[in-house]
């Protein structure tokens, strides 16, 4: 059985119809004019031999084409875009199936951050009182490490609220290169967890050893196309209108695969977009568009996300700045516009513009997760520990994380207000009504433990000290210690011998392979 | 045979089930007799009341306090099985008279005059009851000399006044004043509780103690007794 992630039976909406209409027709406009620059020669072509209008860019210090893309493309490509797109796992019971028109939500790690943030607790008294004494967390910084991703997607794997794993940070082991960073970290996660993994890709060289790798653990090509276990995100299109060389080469060869991609871009409103939000949305839509467009002209069918993480400037230093609420509009925006096309959306919340846990960071990431997830977007990258933007990961956010996803996730059942249960409740009040106490703790009791009340906050402490950290640090530790569900040792080891590049402390059976 | 329908009345008070009616937790004693009718078994098979109490009832509750204390119960849990031993003490308590064996005390509550919230005071209660103690309940919105009233005819040993609303807590000092007009504030403890009040307000007002809620309230109870 797939996971059921969160239907939202009445997704939050910004834009009225026309509104959406009037996206679409800028967006369709831009496409032409004023157009992408393209710097990839072989999407050009493609393009030029579909019938988009297609011109060289004189005076460029690289080759770069002007592409034109007509509304005809992109409805064909819209018509063949699939709406239903499943993202396989090595578990079964963690298959995702995301469809276009239906706003079931699946919350999902990433993304790939540069920095580690440790965390340690020390112990702090008084001057005033030293009877009194307060521990606190202090966060250290250091570069990402390959042991850390397989730390990361192991506590993700026991994380329950989260339902597929984008890797979390930048392996940055002195023995990792360009050319065998992408095995590696596709090794690290899809041996961690049993939930889906989607990355991007550092090198095309790297592309097919993945797949392979993939290959081996499901057991065929045919059983990866049928249970495609892993899948790949590309930000093809730079912000304005630019499809960068090496990553739509990316994308083209993958699509050619047939392995689920999601066709992302990130305009900043303020620097590579409009800061109005009419602006970026008709920007964005163009962009996401094109890329979709792309695809299909590729290998027709090919699974696509219409990918959205656009962000607005922060006006003091211009960086992104994710916490901002327009951020959330921005979101809440594409995900109707996916819905519109009837295509799978991957939307973004969770991004804080703070560097470490705590109010600031708690308070950006609830906001937008509460409101991008109730706009129902089918692949929500909800940020599962990410701080200062993209920048720093920390597991202790992500258990912190966890339990604002349980509550959001408990908001969002269905509620249950039927003829039989206003019968059973009517009987009560009436029972109640005839006590001299007038009071209904005895019918609590039943559904107390069936699932039906929330469960407190899982970090509240005792007395007036704020134990938050503490405890969360607490389950993070007992999350550690909970058992992998690593790849059998006969599939690692075929692994390790057809794979190249991959690094062999990442094998846990070292020593045990039966090869 | 005893220690048979001792061992099942615990486990019933673990439960939370006053009757056969109440679910309880372990749903396999769905129907079957619960702490009402097994203590009244037990009568019938000359069991005395104060070994009902000793090793049934009030073991019981000692195992729902430690399970409330480890967060695997929570209040609505604590209450059933105090509701429940409550209902067992008020059968056994003529019988107890009768052998001259005391309760732990009596206990009047009430929640004072222009206040009608009563959800703590009717929680404490329960809880005191199922502690153990002879409570009498007299209302919300209970006038001055009411209280006072009631406190001449029954001389309970313990007085508790709840207040919610800051307008209304200023009633508490009043019934305290006029307890001592009557003579016989020296006769019974006075306890406060409600979100208005506090352990500097009870000072305040001269009475005995602020208790935050009904737990606290058995503890501050058990004081007195040690005292």
């Amino acid at each position: 059985m797939p996971r059921e992630g969160i239907l939202i039976n009445k997704p939050i909406e910004r834009l009225s119809g026309e509104q959406i209409r009037l996206i679409h027709d800028a967006s369709i406009e831009i496409l032409t004019n004023p157009g992408l620059l393209c710097f990839n020669k072989k999407a050009a072509e493609i393009f030029q031999s579909h019938g988009a209008g297609v011109a060289g860019v004189t005076g460029s210090d690289t080759p770069c084409w002007h592409v034109k893309i007509p509304e005809k493309l992109v409805s064909d490509a819209l018509d063949s875009a699939p709406r239903m797109v499943t993202l396989g796992a090595r578990n079964p019971d963690n298959v995702l199936i995301m469809k276009g028109d239906e706003p079931r939500v699946f919350f999902i790690t990433g993304s790939e951050t540069n920095i580690w943030l440790d965390v340690d607790f020390s112990t702090y008294v008084n001057k005033a009182d030293p009877t009194k004494e307060v521990k606190l967390p202090e966060f250290q910084p250091r570069r990402g490490m390959v042991a850390d991703l397989c730390d990361s997607a192991h506590v993700c794997e026991h994380l329950e609220t989260i339902d597929g794993y984008i890797r979390t940070v930048n392996i940055q082991d002195k023995d990792i290169t360009e050319d065998n960073k992408d095995v590696n970290k596709f090794f690290a996660c899809l041996n961690n967890t049993t939930k889906h993994v989607m990355s991007g890709l550092t090198s095309l060289k790297q592309l097919d050893n993945v797949i392979k790798m993939a290959e081996i653990i499901a057991g065929g090509s045919t059983k990866l196309k049928e249970n495609p276990l892993i899948s790949f995100i590309t930000c093809l299109v730079k912000s304005p209108l630019q499809f960068v060389d090496d990553t739509t080469e990316t994308f083209m060869e993958v699509c050619k695969r047939g392995l689920p991609i999601v066709v992302s871009s990130s305009p900043q409103a303020g620097t590579s977009a409009p800061i109005k939000e009419a602006g970026i949305m008709a920007q964005i839509n163009a962009e996401v568009l094109a890329g979709i467009t792309l695809g299909q002209l590729v290998n027709k069918g090919t699974p696509v996300l219409y990918g959205s993480v656009p962000v607005r400037a922060r006006m003091d230093t211009l960086g992104d700045s994710y916490g901002s609420v327009e951020t959330s509009q921005y979101h809440v925006d594409c995900t109707q516009m996916a819905r519109f096309y009837n295509l799978p959306n991957y939307s973004t919340s969770g991004v804080c513009d703070t560097k470490t846990p705590g109010q600031q960071s708690s308070i950006e990431r609830l906001f937008s997760d509460i409101v991008v997830a109730l706009s129902g977007p089918q692949f929500l990258h909800c940020a599962f520990g990410l701080l200062d933007c993209n920048s720093v990961f920390c597991l202790l956010q992500a258990v912190l994380d966890d339990a604002h996803f349980q509550m959001i996730k408990f908001f969002l059942k269905s509620p249950r207000i039927d003829e039989q249960e206003l019968d059973t409740v009517k009987k009560q009040i009436r029972e109640v009504v005839a006590t001299p106490q007038k009071m209904f703790i005895n019918y609590i009791r039943p559904v107390m433990r069936s699932g039906e009340i929330s469960p407190p906050y899982p970090f509240e402490g005792d007395g007036e000290s704020d134990s938050v950290f503490a405890l969360a640090n607490e389950r993070l530790q007992a999350l550690r210690a909970k058992p992998v569900e690593h790849i059998d040792p006969d599939t690692t080891a075929r692994i390790f011998r057809e794979i190249p590049g991959l690094l062999p402390r990442l094998n846990v059976y070292k020593g045990e392979s039966k090869s | 045979m005893s220690e048979d329908i001792l061992d099942i009345i615990k486990e019933n008070v673990i439960q939370g089930r006053k009757t056969r009616d109440d679910m309880g937790i372990d749903e396999r004693l769905s129907g079957t007799p619960g702490v009402l009718e097994l203590t009244e078994t037990a009568l019938s098979s000359d069991i005395s009341p104060e070994l009902i109490i000793k090793q049934a009832l009030t073991s019981g509750m000692e195992v729902v306090g430690e399970k409330f204390s480890t967060k695997e119960y929570f209040i609505p849990d604590m209450l059933a099985s105090a509701d429940a031993v409550g209902a067992a003490m008020d059968i056994l308590k003529p019988l107890l008279e009768k052998t001259n064996v005391e309760t732990k005390g009596k206990f009047v509550i009430a929640t004072v005059k222009g206040d009608i919230h009563d959800i703590g005071k009717n929680i404490v209660a329960i809880l005191l009851k199922g502690a153990g103690y002879q409570v009498n309940d007299i209302g919300i919105n209970v006038p001055e000399d009411r209280i006072i009233n009631v406190v001449r005819e029954e001389q309970p040993d313990y007085l508790g006044l709840s207040a919610l609303l800051t307008t209304t807590m200023t009633s508490m000092e009043s019934v305290i004043k006029a307890l001592k007009e009557n003579n016989l504030r020296n006769k019974v403890k006075v306890l406060i509780g409600g979100a208005a009040v506090s352990d500097e307000y009870a000072k305040e007002i001269g009475a005995d103690a602020f208790c935050t809620d009904g737990f606290q309230a058995i503890k501050v109870l058990e004081g007195f007794e040690k005292n």
